[in-house]
């Protein structure tokens, strides 16, 4: 019973493995110019975690089919170098490779959040709301007009609560229900929450980031390869959070001129 | 160390009516077997949501013959709805952190044995630690009220993320009097735990019986001990949280929802609250709530893998501390799980260390329970089994937390699949198996009969290899982007994913199937199985040591035991064989002493 | 006396038959009924009709050609004005008031919109609420509180069976709007009587009104209430137009 939960035990750890190694699932291709150091550092992690845990499991393994149902005239046996070298063994092992876990990953962290968004960022605006995502850009004056709660009204798609009639900042800002950005050009996104917490999830861009009512957040990526990716919610915001997505289309500066023309017209 | 007063007040007589000795019992162990049943059934009930979620995720357009019949609106011919499907999350979530894994490892063999491994007759406040219990029976009928009202259960998740939770029914179905009765049941469920916790800590600090010294306390006393002191504090704040969110419900207070907040076109009447002080004061006691969750099951764990070795652990005191040093940073780690909510950048890294640092005990932990199989005489029984599966567990969900300790991959993985990979394994399996564990080692001394060994290890094998196969997949779900908490899969990225969740479902019923297994060998040894001895695993500590199994009403009947020894004194020479009881007064040739 | 008690009540029986069956006629006697026909226009510029990109809807975006416009105003070339709600706001007797229009309509959920995005319903008539997309919808009616209707909403999956509901009150109009997705709005009308709502050339038809005196009202939803008072003969139509004015 014991040689047979060891054998177990190994190929479960096995056979966790091997869709990792395999890359069976992974997350899609990075299109940031940030995301290399996550990946990087999630390899790192990857690599770590996956020694401790086959390490873990094997000798755990080998130690119950070892010493499982000795004879009796088997001896109890310390392990060698006892409690303290292993203490020892978890403090400089486990603690180097955290700390370094740890120091390395705060590169990553401070190059998304602790450097500004470049003077030349082109401010984009996006409201979360039950249940979908809806982006704003600020025309040619550049300034966002006010946002007047009171004011908004889904039914006749006044998302936002503006009111170009009295507002001269308003009068050429554009709200889209996708987002679409040039790429290879520094996008500040300026994240407002009409209702409850939601989430700006793009796994393609390495960005995460929650959206807090009452309080406007801001992050900033730059997109390097055209395409068309999900916007997906991350925070539970009610029935329709399964739903609640967006697209995201990068696309060149040229297309991204019309696009914005052609949103215009609408409006 | 003796407190009289205290002695005075765990002394009472055995009850004579049937009410007083199994309803309203002040028996420490009447009440720990309550709350044993009231998790059992608690674990069943939320069992069978995980069941329905799981058949939703894999197949969503299925009807469920007879779902319609337990909520007609929530599942409209039998077809999960969205809003459904995040009530029975809600609930299968609340049911299970709150009245299963808080309650079976920690308050129902912590009430049975903690006093007797102490050497007491009962706690020192009887009529608290009965309030305890039914405060918690209470709380736990008050949520499952919420089934029953109009609009169904709160869909907000377990952790009830303001504003969602706060702004009333406008939310969404199940927030108005959904939450307020999810907030009511789990202000209650902290009053239940406050009680108890302050037993626990009373009878360990005050109750130990002669020559009992801390450090000859068992580790399972340990861990109930540091869990109650964790229990104390992290609840004291969980509970006025509740309490304000009900405000913010029924008094027009406006402690989490801010101004200018929209819904439904409706501008909503609140202003001046904070989300994130929600998020805060939950994690305060979330992140603690998962160690008072584990800590107990890491102290069964090591006291039924110390007697099925034969062998003490290589270091008592050093697990003792380590588990002490968890308990310690799991109050500043509990920012981990706000890395991406908004709060400074700065504060996360902040959390990061701590978060990372924790690692560090725990890989002490696991080392000394792996190193000190290594020469030991390893007995396989259901319960050492189960016990080396938690360690096996509790490796492989906390690998799991290198990643999500760094904000950096956080962001990829935060609110994955990735996360609900991680905390079933080390939350919800690795205490689960504790309890498992403990069940089968316990069992003989708490009911006078044995548990049939044979079903007992086949339960084991489905639960291990089943448990492995549900929630491994989940991590490479995470990894892949799948987001949780999504009641269908509609992103484009998602659509290969499905075929994972059909396996990952398939595993979860015949997973779930073999917990019947169990269920049935529970039952029928309680009331069929052999008689057992008042020692059948050959342990030393003083719950072995009682004149009758089960233990009589002042558990050691006219004389309390002395203690002579540290609590683990295996691979000894003795008269009895290769171990020396705790409250034999034999000599121990070369004994296990710490230094 | 016991023949005398049997006289009595044979009598009172007969008048109770009598009396019902003039109730009963009253109701059923359509040759004596008149009718208001009319058409409602919009003096002025309308308000533009945003498109509503329905991109992260890709089921419904494949149902629609281009992007579908708001249905807040919908006039045609000539001004004519659609999705009014035309009734009888007084002078309704009691037995008109309160039959109930056998008739079941369907306010069906396709393309993510409400088809039709107004429907007018008597108060107690059962309508059908339809899901003939492939996505959720969550349908929510928001009824003033305390004007005696119920605020629910109600999933329904892709593929489940409609569901029958109905309104207890009159309500000039209900709001309705999906819980998924945000754009989809229509209303639900509750009157009393007879009624009808202005189709795509602004025209509309309301049967069945008993001859007498009348206030007919003309509800928009940007819009608001107009009322005109006409008397409607037996057997014929009697006109009402409405004219109302761009903001």
């Amino acid at each position: 019973m014991a040689k047979f939960f060891a054998v177990t035990i190994i190929l479960i750890a096995v056979a966790s493995a091997v869709p990792i190694v395999m890359h069976t699932w992974e997350a899609p291709a990075d299109i940031s110019t940030h995301g290399a150091l996550i990946d990087e550092q999630m390899s790192e992690t990857m690599l770590e975690a996956g020694i401790s845990f086959l390490a873990a499991q094997i000798i755990l393994a080998i130690f119950i089919w070892q010493f499982s149902n000795p004879g009796p005239d088997a001896r109890i046996k310390t392990f060698p170098g006892g409690a303290k070298g292993l203490v020892i063994a978890a403090l400089v092992l486990v603690g180097a490779e955290v700390m370094a876990l740890g120091i390395f990953g705060t590169k990553a962290w401070a190059a998304q959040y602790f450097t500004p968004p470049a003077a030349d960022a082109m401010a984009v605006q996006v409201q979360a709301g039950q249940f979908a995502f809806y982006f704003r850009y600020p025309g040619l004056d550049g300034r966002f007009g006010p946002i007047h709660p009171d004011l908004i009204n889904e039914g006749s798609q006044n998302f936002y609560g503006l009111d170009p009639d009295h507002d001269q900042d308003s009068k050429d800002d554009i709200v889209a229900a996708e987002m679409a950005i040039p790429v290879n050009k520094e996008i500040h996104l300026l994240m407002h929450s009409k209702d409850v917490g939601h989430s700006f999830y793009v796994p393609e861009l390495r960005v995460q980031q929650d959206f807090v009512p009452g309080l406007d957040v801001s992050l900033h990526f730059t997109a390097t390869k055209v395409g068309k990716y999900e916007i997906v919610c991350t925070q539970l915001c009610g029935l329709g959070h399964y739903n609640m997505k967006a697209y995201l289309e990068v696309m060149s500066q040229a297309d991204f001129d019309d696009w914005l023309k052609k949103e215009a017209a609408m409006q | 160390m003796h407190d009289m007063s205290a002695h005075a007040a765990q002394h009472h007589a055995p009850p004579t009516s049937f009410i007083r000795k199994h309803v309203f019992s002040l028996d420490h162990k009447v009440i720990g077997k309550q709350y044993y049943g009231l998790a059992l059934i608690a674990v069943f009930a939320g069992m069978v949501l995980s069941w329905l979620m799981r058949i939703h995720l894999a197949w969503g357009a299925a009807p469920i013959p007879g779902l319609e019949l337990l909520s007609k609106n929530g599942a409209p011919a039998g077809v999960i709805t969205p809003e459904y499907y995040l009530q029975l999350m809600t609930m299968h979530a609340t049911i299970m952190v709150f009245f299963v894994l808080t309650t079976a490892p920690f308050a129902a063999f912590g009430n049975f044995f903690l006093p007797i491994q102490v050497g007491a007759e009962d706690m020192p406040f009887p009529h608290f630690n009965m309030m305890s219990f039914w405060v918690t029976f209470t709380a736990f009928l008050v949520l499952m009220a919420s089934f029953f009202v109009p609009d169904g259960p709160t869909l907000g998740g377990w952790t009830q993320y303001a504003p969602l939770s706060a702004v009333g029914k406008v939310a969404g179905p199940g927030q108005g009097t959904g939450v307020i009765l999810w907030a009511a049941s789990i202000a209650i469920f902290c009053v239940g735990q406050l009680l108890g916790s302050l037993n626990f800590i009373t009878t360990t600090l005050d109750l130990r019986v002669k020559g009992m010294s801390l450090m000859r306390l068992p580790l399972s006393a340990w861990g109930w001990f540091i869990t109650s002191c964790m229990g104390l504090t992290a609840f004291a704040v969980l509970m006025p949280a509740c309490i304000l969110l009900i405000l913010d419900h029924v008094a027009g207070t406006s402690f989490f929802v801010p101004s200018n907040l929209v819904l439904n076109d409706q501008l909503q009447p609140h202003s001046g609250g904070s989300t994130l002080l929600w998020q805060h004061l939950f994690w305060f006691f979330g992140h603690p709530e998962v160690y008072i969750a584990i800590v107990p099951g890491m102290g069964i764990v090591s006291h039924v893998l110390i007697t099925s070795m034969r062998r003490p652990m290589l270091s008592h005191r050093v697990l003792i501390y380590s588990m002490g040093a968890l308990a310690v940073l799991s109050y500043m780690v509990y920012g981990h799980h706000m890395f991406v909510s908004g709060m400074n950048p700065v504060s996360s890294l902040a959390f990061s260390f701590p978060t990372l640092m924790i690692t560090i005990p725990s890989t002490i932990i696991v080392l000394i329970w792996i190193g000190s199989l290594y020469g030991s005489k390893l007995r396989i029984t259901a319960a050492s089994l189960f016990a080396l599966g938690f360690v096996s567990m509790f490796v492989s969900g906390g690998v799991s937390g290198f990643f999500l300790a760094q904000p950096s991959i956080d962001i990829m993985l935060h609110a994955t699949y990735f996360v609900v990979g991680h905390f079933h394994m080390v939350m919800g399996v690795a205490a689960m198996f504790g309890i498992f564990s403990g069940t089968y080692f316990w069992f003989p001394k708490m009911t006078g009969r044995m548990m049939n060994e044979t079903l007992g290890k086949i339960h084991f094998w489905l639960s291990f290899v089943g448990t492995y196969c549900i929630f491994m997949p989940f991590h490479y779900l995470g990894m892949a982007g799948n987001v949780r908490r999504y009641s269908a899969f509609v992103d484009d990225y998602t659509m290969r994913l499905i075929p994972v969740h059909k396996f990952i479902t398939v595993a979860a019923i015949a997973t779930g199937c073999a917990q019947f297994i169990f269920l049935y060998n529970l039952i029928h040894s309680r009331f069929k199985g052999k008689p057992a001895p008042d020692n059948p695993w050959e342990a030393t500590s003083l719950e072995w040591s009682t004149p009758t199994t089960p233990p009589p009403h002042n558990n050691f009947g006219d004389k309390l035991p002395v203690v002579y020894h540290d609590p683990y004194q295996y691979g000894v020479k003795s008269s009895t064989g290769d171990y020396v009881m705790q409250a034999s007064p034999e000599q121990v040739a070369t004994p296990h002493e710490e230094k | 006396m016991k023949t005398r008690c049997k006289f009595a009540a044979m009598i009172s029986a007969s008048l109770l038959v009598i009396g019902a069956g003039l109730i009963v006629s009253q109701k059923v006697s359509a040759a004596g009924e008149g009718k208001i026909t009319g058409t409602i226009k919009l003096d002025g510029t309308p308000p533009h009709q945003k498109p509503i990109d329905m991109s992260k809807e890709p089921s419904c975006q494949a149902k629609h050609a281009g992007h579908p416009i708001t249905t807040e105003t919908v006039v045609s070339a000539n001004g004519a004005l659609q999705y009014v709600v035309v009734y009888l706001s007084e002078g309704l007797s009691g037995a008109a008031a309160n039959a109930v229009p056998s008739e079941q309509p369907e306010f069906n959920q396709t393309g993510c919109q409400y088809v039709p995005h107004v429907i007018a319903l008597d108060v107690g008539q059962s309508f059908k609420v339809v899901n003939s997309d492939q996505t959720s919808h969550n349908i929510h009616p928001q009824p003033k509180p305390g004007a005696g209707n119920q605020e629910w909403n109600k999933s329904q999956p892709p593929g489940t069976p409609p569901f029958v509901v109905k309104w207890n009150s009159e309500e000039v109009a209900v709001p309705v709007k999906c819980n998924i997705h945000p754009w989809m709005h229509g209303y639900m009308a509750v009157v009393k009587g007879p009624y009808a709502v202005s189709g795509e050339n602004g025209s509309f038809t309301i049967d069945g009104v008993p001859p007498g005196s009348y206030t007919v009202s003309a509800w928009q939803e940007l819009y608001g209430t107009q009322t005109q008072k006409i008397t409607v003969a037996a057997g014929k139509p009697t006109t009402a137009d409405f004219t109302f004015k761009a903001k």
